[in-house]
């Protein structure tokens, strides 16, 4: 339940879009047809999923003040949380190299289709974003960061396929002329969050 | 070394208008000015030091792992400046959170590094660099000014609009809850582009 709980509140509460502003650039970049910006949002719930308990392992078993005391007790004192920056983003940079080779490999038709974001996914902020988060908010299980990460990917899947949605319609709209392409996906993308605000306090 | 290196970043091909590069952290941190400034400062001397050492090792990266390369000397510099932070400013530190860590994947530096350190002399690169940071920084101090003195009344934490004018106090004003609010932050932005490709109508999209 408290998994569940945690599920709806990433998706919905905390969206990385509406609340965080994380992964604006591609988000801003991708949505201009739903069918790729389904492609990239599938992609980065999967990064987001797979990177998110791997770099919970890595601070909670080498990173954080103390954490090397299972490999002998004389290191307690250690301390490498500043270099968590550096581990989150190799972890992050090397995944989806690999993803990328195996998918290559394996999967062609997949390739051709997602193939293109993953190396773009590696500077996504939403997916650093998700495991500062992470170490901020400090969950406790492997399945909480797995839930989070999971979630925060749905979320940012719902918010760029909804944007692309509704840029598709607006291509047949009149707006003024300074405020075409950017400037009206800025408020779009700013009243989708006031929308989304309305969720705000669900507990389930 | 021509003009337009330290001119372009300002306007004609701004960071976070016209490139649309480094949205995500910009929007977070200006509720109050005081962050967005530090913000600021910190994207520009990260842009500016990580361009200037990618531009000294230009010739000697191979081509393939250089995202790597790019990505381990960014965070160098960024870990520098969150450990200044905590030690100096620990209240700002904390208040900035993840996005100081966030500099990291800010699209500006790896953008600047890709488009210009890479194929320049070290020197232009780092005024390129600088000037795109600062450029970064103006729209962002641009929405913070707003954001706060609409929001809260303040501008760096002290009291702008008179106490007198407030309900509370017999007056009539009253500060915009809305402002503070994140979806503020992309409205804002969203008006700041369109005066500006009024202004500059060669930038007007299609």
């Amino acid at each position: 339940m408290e998994y569940l709980n945690l599920f709806i509140k990433s998706i919905f509460v905390d969206n990385m879009i509406f609340a965080f502003f994380l992964g604006m650039c591609s988000f801003l970049a991708v949505s201009k047809n739903v069918k790729t910006a389904a492609g990239l949002g599938l992609a980065v719930i999967f990064v987001l999923g797979i990177t998110l308990p791997l770099n919970y392992l890595l601070y909670e078993y080498i990173l954080k003040p103390g954490a090397l005391a299972w490999l002998n007790p004389s290191y307690a004192s250690v301390d490498l949380s500043f270099l968590s920056y550096i581990v989150f983003i190799a972890t992050i940079a090397t995944f989806t190299q690999i993803v990328e080779m195996a998918v290559e490999k394996f999967a062609p038709g997949l390739y051709n289709s997602l193939g293109i974001f993953l190396p773009l996914i590696a500077v996504n902020c939403a997916i650093l974003g998700g495991s500062l988060f992470m170490k901020e908010r400090a969950y406790e299980t492997l399945g909480e960061a797995f839930t989070f990460g999971l979630g925060s990917g749905v979320g940012w899947f719902l918010a760029i396929v909804c944007m692309a949605a509704i840029r598709e319609k607006l291509a047949y709209s009149k707006i003024p002329a300074g405020l075409k392409g950017l400037g009206i996906s800025f408020i779009i993308t700013g009243l989708m969050g006031i929308a989304f605000m309305s969720f705000m306090g669900i507990q389930l | 070394m021509n003009k337009d290196i330290y001119t372009k970043p300002f306007f004609l091909t701004n960071p976070i208008t016209v490139l649309v590069l480094g949205i995500c952290s910009s929007l977070a941190v200006t509720v109050q000015l005081k962050g967005a400034l530090v913000m600021a400062l910190s994207v520009t001397i990260v842009t500016a030091c990580s361009s200037l050492i990618l531009s000294l090792l230009r010739n000697t990266i191979p081509n393939r792992v250089r995202i790597i390369v790019q990505l381990v000397v960014v965070a160098m510099f960024v870990i520098l400046i969150d450990q200044f932070l905590q030690a100096f400013a620990y209240d700002t530190s904390k208040m900035l959170s993840v996005y100081i860590g966030l500099i990291i994947t800010n699209c500006i530096i790896m953008g600047r590094i890709e488009a210009f350190a890479l194929g320049n002399k070290p020197w232009p690169s780092f005024v390129d660099g600088a000037c795109n940071g600062l450029g970064y920084g103006m729209i962002l101090i641009i929405v913070a000014f707003f954001r706060e003195l609409l929001g809260s009344g303040t501008l760096f934490g002290f009291q702008v609009i008179p106490a007198s004018w407030y309900m509370e106090n017999g007056g009539w004003y009253m500060n915009n809850g809305l402002m503070i609010l994140p979806p503020m932050a992309l409205i804002l932005l969203g008006c700041v582009v369109w005066i500006q490709r009024s202004i500059q109508k060669e930038l007007q999209e299609k």
